[in-house]
């Protein structure tokens, strides 16, 4: 695709100049202390707060005209979500667009990283809807600010604990809390637990967007990131033996599970639809 | 007691609720707490004493005299206007505590001293299990073994007679003498050399009253723990407490010996408090 697929009555990549580099240095500053949470002027977008502003606005704040964007929503890219901001992504910018991980620069996603592993060439963009991991610990954000300060974390090792005592095993479904480079603990965006170990060490740029509550972080490539667990009691990821996607065969990714009423089946397929897509066009 | 070591040595400790002028801060003008130029008030006014080791140090006073702001403060739960505070267990009472960082605070907070508040939901997290509870102040320490924890959290609170069976539920379905009973497990988890006691048995009725006061002698026979017991009832002092403070107005009025203090009292004040027991 070429600029003739962009809306001329919109500044490219629909943020004007101005806010765009006011983002980017949120980033740099992000980039610049893996793990901490860096307050941005979050703007004003034609989609509501909540629905991947944050991310959003990263994602237009660091695109360029070369670039190819992928967006995807639990893994889908066909999700309204995805839809709509891809849709405003290249009104305004004329970019081009991907399903395929391996051929995207840029990657906006809600919920899912995807299966295959990204390069150091490849930004991926995360939208948060929550991302102070201590406001199940106090809902005052200049008290989290202090503990964060002083790494004091008691508190999220206390809800990890909790859940040891009530059900034998820690119960953080999505959005298990991290440890960045040893100093920061921070939401990873409501990842499932399958993800969370491709943050650690990872070759390509993981930027986080919180457009609501206005707070932007990074994890930087070849960064060590720890999922929060007791000695006792080892991070695990979901349980993923013994599924295979129905549709393309694949083993060992995250998979949705259907349920087929007419046939009253439960079968499963991979979450990351592209992946899935393209494991199919191999095959076929 | 003066070549004995204390606990904790407390000097000349202020906290006040206003700006303060210069009348109040030379304070000649302050009356019963308040200054009556500029109104600030003095919740403590110049408090000094002296807690030694495996000592229960009682505090009795009015209301409004100051003191639970002591404990608070003490405990960090509120900030000093001036005054020093040395801890013998940190850097060998060298260091004025009041003036460290708020990290250091915390440090205090979690190995050094144990907090039971008169009211439990200033004291414990009613959402979460009592061992949950317990281990928060572990967690706080460092501990990193879920099991440790959970060995402790069951091994504090059957010393505090709650049922390990119970370790599961939250606080918030207990009885206020239970509540009471899981906030000393939860100060006592990391063997603090200093307790501080704020009102324990208010509210209680008299059996569980007597029985809480038991546990907390006992275990201060067990552990050899410096306490500092804050009550307005004398009763209750003269059962537990070593030493009395006598509170008015934010000051110190009277202090010596339990017995001496309620038997033979010196302060026009402290007259009045031993002679209006109903």
């Amino acid at each position: 695709m070429a600029d003739n697929n962009k809306n001329p009555h919109y500044n490219f990549a629909f943020l004007d100049e101005g806010s765009k580099r006011e983002i980017r240095r949120s980033i740099l500053k992000a980039v610049a202390i893996p793990g901490y949470q860096v307050p941005f002027g979050s703007r004003e977008l034609p989609i509501g707060r909540g629905w991947g502003t944050g991310g959003l606005q990263i994602t237009l704040s660091i695109i360029g005209k070369a670039d190819v964007l992928k967006v995807i929503d639990q893994g889908s890219d066909d999700s309204v979500n995805a839809v709509s901001i891809r849709k405003l992504a290249v009104a305004t910018t004329g970019i081009e667009t991907t399903a395929y991980t391996n051929e995207a620069t840029v990657i906006q996603s809600r919920h899912r990283i995807p299966e295959e592993k990204l390069r150091n060439d490849q930004i991926m963009v995360l939208q948060v809807p929550n991302p102070e991991p201590l406001r199940y610990v106090t809902p005052k954000e200049a008290v989290s600010r202090k503990l964060h300060a002083e790494a004091e974390y008691s508190g999220i090792w206390l809800r990890l604990y909790e859940g040891i005592v009530k059900y034998g095993h820690t119960v953080t479904g999505a959005d298990h809390p991290v440890s960045v480079s040893g100093r920061y603990v921070m939401n990873p965006s409501p990842i499932p637990r399958f993800d969370n170990p491709k943050l650690h060490n990872s070759d390509c740029l993981y930027l986080f967007g919180a457009g609501r509550e206005k707070k932007i972080y990074a994890v930087p490539p070849h960064t060590d990131v720890v999922s929060l667990a007791y000695d006792d009691y080892p991070f695990s990821i979901e349980n993923v033996k013994g599924r295979v996607c129905k549709l393309c065969g694949a083993t060992g990714v995250f998979f949705d599970e259907i349920f087929d009423s007419d046939t009253n089946e439960h079968f499963f397929q991979c979450s990351d639809s592209g992946f899935c897509e393209k494991r199919r066009r191999e095959v076929n | 007691m003066d070549n004995i070591m204390p606990v904790l040595a407390v000097r000349n400790m202020s906290v006040r609720f206003g700006e303060s002028c210069e009348y109040c801060i030379k304070g000649c003008a302050v009356e019963k707490g308040r200054c009556p130029y500029c109104h600030t008030i003095w919740a403590l006014n110049k408090v000094s004493f002296n807690l030694y080791p495996g000592e229960i140090l009682g505090i009795v006073g009015e209301s409004g005299s100051g003191k639970s702001t002591l404990l608070k403060a003490l405990y960090f739960d509120m900030e000093v206007s001036c005054g020093e505070a040395y801890l013998s267990e940190y850097r060998e009472g060298r260091e004025n505590i009041f003036e460290i960082s708020s990290q250091q605070k915390r440090y205090i907070r979690n190995h050094k001293m144990g907090m039971v508040y008169q009211n439990p939901v200033m004291g414990l997290r009613m959402n979460f299990s009592n061992s949950a509870n317990v281990a928060e102040k572990l967690i706080a320490a460092g501990i990193r073994n879920a099991g440790n924890m959970t060995q402790r959290a069951e091994y504090l609170l059957s010393h505090v007679e709650v049922p390990v069976s119970r370790i599961k539920e939250e606080p918030k379905n207990f009885s206020g003498g239970m509540q009471q009973r899981v906030q000393i497990s939860k100060a006592l988890a990391n063997n603090p050399p200093v307790l501080l006691l704020d009102e324990v048995t208010t509210g209680l009725d008299l059996s569980v009253q007597a029985r809480v006061l038991d546990l907390i002698k006992k275990i201060q026979l067990e552990l050899g723990i410096s306490m500092i017991v804050v009550s307005h009832d004398l009763s209750v002092i003269r059962m537990m407490s070593d030493r009395t403070l006598v509170m008015l107005g934010g000051r110190i009025v009277e202090e010596g010996l339990t017995d001496q203090i309620l038997e033979d009292p010196i302060h026009e004040f402290t007259q009045t408090l031993v002679h209006s027991l109903l």
